[in-house]
């Protein structure tokens, strides 16, 4: 077995100029929200690092995070990692299949034992014992307890393994849960988003090989780097909400005007991500930016949030109908009581005659 | 279920819902409940009468000279935090998509600067009324638990609001979630307090001026 190239060696057997590598080092102290000070510790650490061994591990998924990652701008800093990692199985990009793509697995996870990244995107069905999804026979649930067990670290990928997401949405028919309901003892980075920004998985992954730690992460296990605002935080149609003007359709004068979508639905100020700054595609655009409100997909429960257009103070109450049958309740106390308080009353009279 | 989940969704129903029957069962047995005949000849016809209720109901807000020197800062305070009060429910946008999704329209509303500065003011308002509450020794002997609870569930809507607006203290969304659990306190206890009097000011000023109409007093 040949000693595994270090970062360096590998970026310029790749043709990666020395100017183009330390540009990726002050993308990823940017990423990191680093001082530029830190550039040459970055590229020292990176030159020197190893590749380490990732197992990218997919359940109750629909791909769309692996094709965020896969079909970002290229070449890309996304992409400038993923030479510098050795991902040892991830089932849609490997040449492997069936039980020699299993076997690789295994062979990685011995030989890394206790050293790998292992990514997970998808949630893991809980119910009837983890049937409902199952990998060469064996459940995604055992699948994550195995893998689990000799990681150094895991990275949940995209918000059904963060958080559940669409398949844990009511009313969950498979029992899905998100990565940290069911790993206690490993260390676990959300990185959420349906799906997630390419970005965010390289700064947490270059913070990885940089530093050897994972990022400081906000209450719900996201790197506080990137979901530290809310995208209204950050929003360029920030100033359209604060002056009150707002898009009351998608085709009206404000939509054309770009004006704030908050009315429209805009889950932008209760959603913690990068969107509004890091952007889509090559830093070309985000949802907003097209047109669109936030959708909030990478907060827990988003599916369940009472819908993708209903205006965030509008409520999630079930029923207004509910609220006149409470009135009519009440008419019937009142005029209950009133009669109660009229024989009373009648009856003191008579009493006092 | 996040806390906001619940603030917006099972918190805010359940509290329209008590809102909704408190404030019905008190309206309604306060119109049904028994008074005295009034056995004297009526000095004006029904109009007339009708017409003093009405002057009354729009008299009340001013108050007369003599009295003006007296309670100089009560009717100063009081218009101010009253007018503050409803121009941040009624013009705040937010607030008014809370009432188009229950009344099925909407209406413009102001920019948020200015919202956040008259909130401001209210609640600088409604801190001076309190105090003067406390000091004033009249005041302190004739205020009630009710009194000082209402003051509690009328500002922490105010407080929370401003603070999750200005995006202080806690992340927004818990902010926001707090802030729609104090209007739910506020929703619940609204029709059993002392705030009910926003409805029952009304018939209660119109009766008065009815009343003195009939004996021939303009009010």
């Amino acid at each position: 077995m040949t000693e595994p190239l270090t970062l360096g060696e590998s970026l310029r057997r790749q043709g990666v100029s020395r100017r183009g590598f330390l540009g990726f080092c002050a993308a990823t102290a940017s990423l990191m929200a680093l001082p530029p000070a830190m550039v040459p510790r970055i590229a020292e650490a990176l030159e020197r690092a190893k590749r380490p061994s990732v197992i990218w591990m997919s359940f109750q998924e629909c791909t769309g995070c692996l094709e965020s990652l896969t079909r970002s701008h290229t070449p890309s800093v996304e992409g400038l990692i993923f030479d510098y990692i050795s991902l040892d199985y991830q089932e849609t990009l490997q040449a492997a299949a069936g039980t020699a793509a299993e076997q690789a697995r295994e062979e990685a996870m011995k030989a890394n034992w206790g050293n790998y990244l292992l990514i997970v995107d998808g949630s893991i069905p809980t119910a009837e014992d983890g049937l409902y999804s199952t990998i060469g026979g064996v459940t995604n649930l055992q699948s994550l307890q195995d893998a689990a067990e000799g990681a150094a670290a895991i990275i949940a990928v995209g918000s059904c393994a963060a958080f559940g997401g669409l398949p844990m949405a009511d009313p969950n028919p498979t029992g899905a849960v998100a990565v940290s309901d069911l790993i206690h003892d490993r260390p676990v980075v959300n990185v959420s988003g349906c799906p997630p920004i390419p970005t965010v998985i390289a700064g947490v992954l270059a913070q990885f090989l940089t530093f050897g730690t994972l990022p400081e992460l906000d209450p719900l296990g996201r790197p506080k780097t990137f979901f530290a605002n809310t995208i209204h935080d950050r929003c360029y149609r920030r100033p359209f909400y604060e002056r009150g003007q707002f898009a009351e359709s998608f085709d009206d004068e404000g939509a054309k005007n770009g004006w704030c979508l908050y009315k429209l639905g805009c889950k932008g100020p209760v959603t913690y991500n990068a969107c509004a700054t890091v952007k889509w595609n090559a830093g070309t655009s985000f949802p907003i930016q097209a047109g669109h409100g936030c959708i909030g997909c990478s907060e827990p429960n988003f599916w369940d949030a009472g819908g993708f257009y209903r205006a965030l103070p509008q409520g999630t109450m079930t029923s207004v109908g509910a609220i006149g049958a409470a009135a009519a309740a009440g008419a019937v106390i009142g005029a209950g009581a009133a009669i109660l308080a009229r024989g009373k009353q009648k009856q003191t009279a008579e009493t006092e005659q | 279920m996040t806390l906001l989940d619940f603030a917006r969704g099972p918190a805010l129903q359940a509290a329209l819902m008590i809102f909704a029957l408190g404030v019905v069962w008190r309206a309604v047995g306060a119109v049904l409940i028994q008074r005295t005949t009034d056995f004297s000849q009526p000095r004006r016809g029904t109009a007339e009468r009708v017409a003093g209720g009405l002057r009354t109901t729009w008299s009340r807000f001013f108050v007369s000279e003599a009295l003006e020197k007296r309670i100089h800062f009560q009717h100063i305070a009081g218009a101010l935090w009253h007018l503050g009060f409803f121009i941040v429910l009624l013009l705040f946008v937010p607030h008014i998509l809370f009432f188009e999704s229950l009344l099925g329209f909407g209406w413009p509303g102001l920019p948020n600067p200015v919202i956040l500065v008259v909130a401001a003011i209210t609640l600088a308002t409604l801190l001076a009324v309190l105090i003067r509450r406390m000091t004033n020794p009249v005041s302190r002997i004739i205020s009630t638990t009710d009194d000082y609870i209402s003051w509690i569930v009328t500002a922490l809507p105010l407080v929370t609001g401003i603070m999750a607006g200005a995006h202080l203290g806690l992340r927004y969304e818990t902010m926001l979630a707090l802030h729609l659990l104090s209007v739910a306190l506020l929703l619940v206890w609204f029709p059993f307090g002392k705030l009910m009097h926003l409805f029952l000011i009304w018939p209660a000023r119109y009766n008065v001026g009815a009343l003195f109409a009939r004996r021939g007093v303009r009010i």
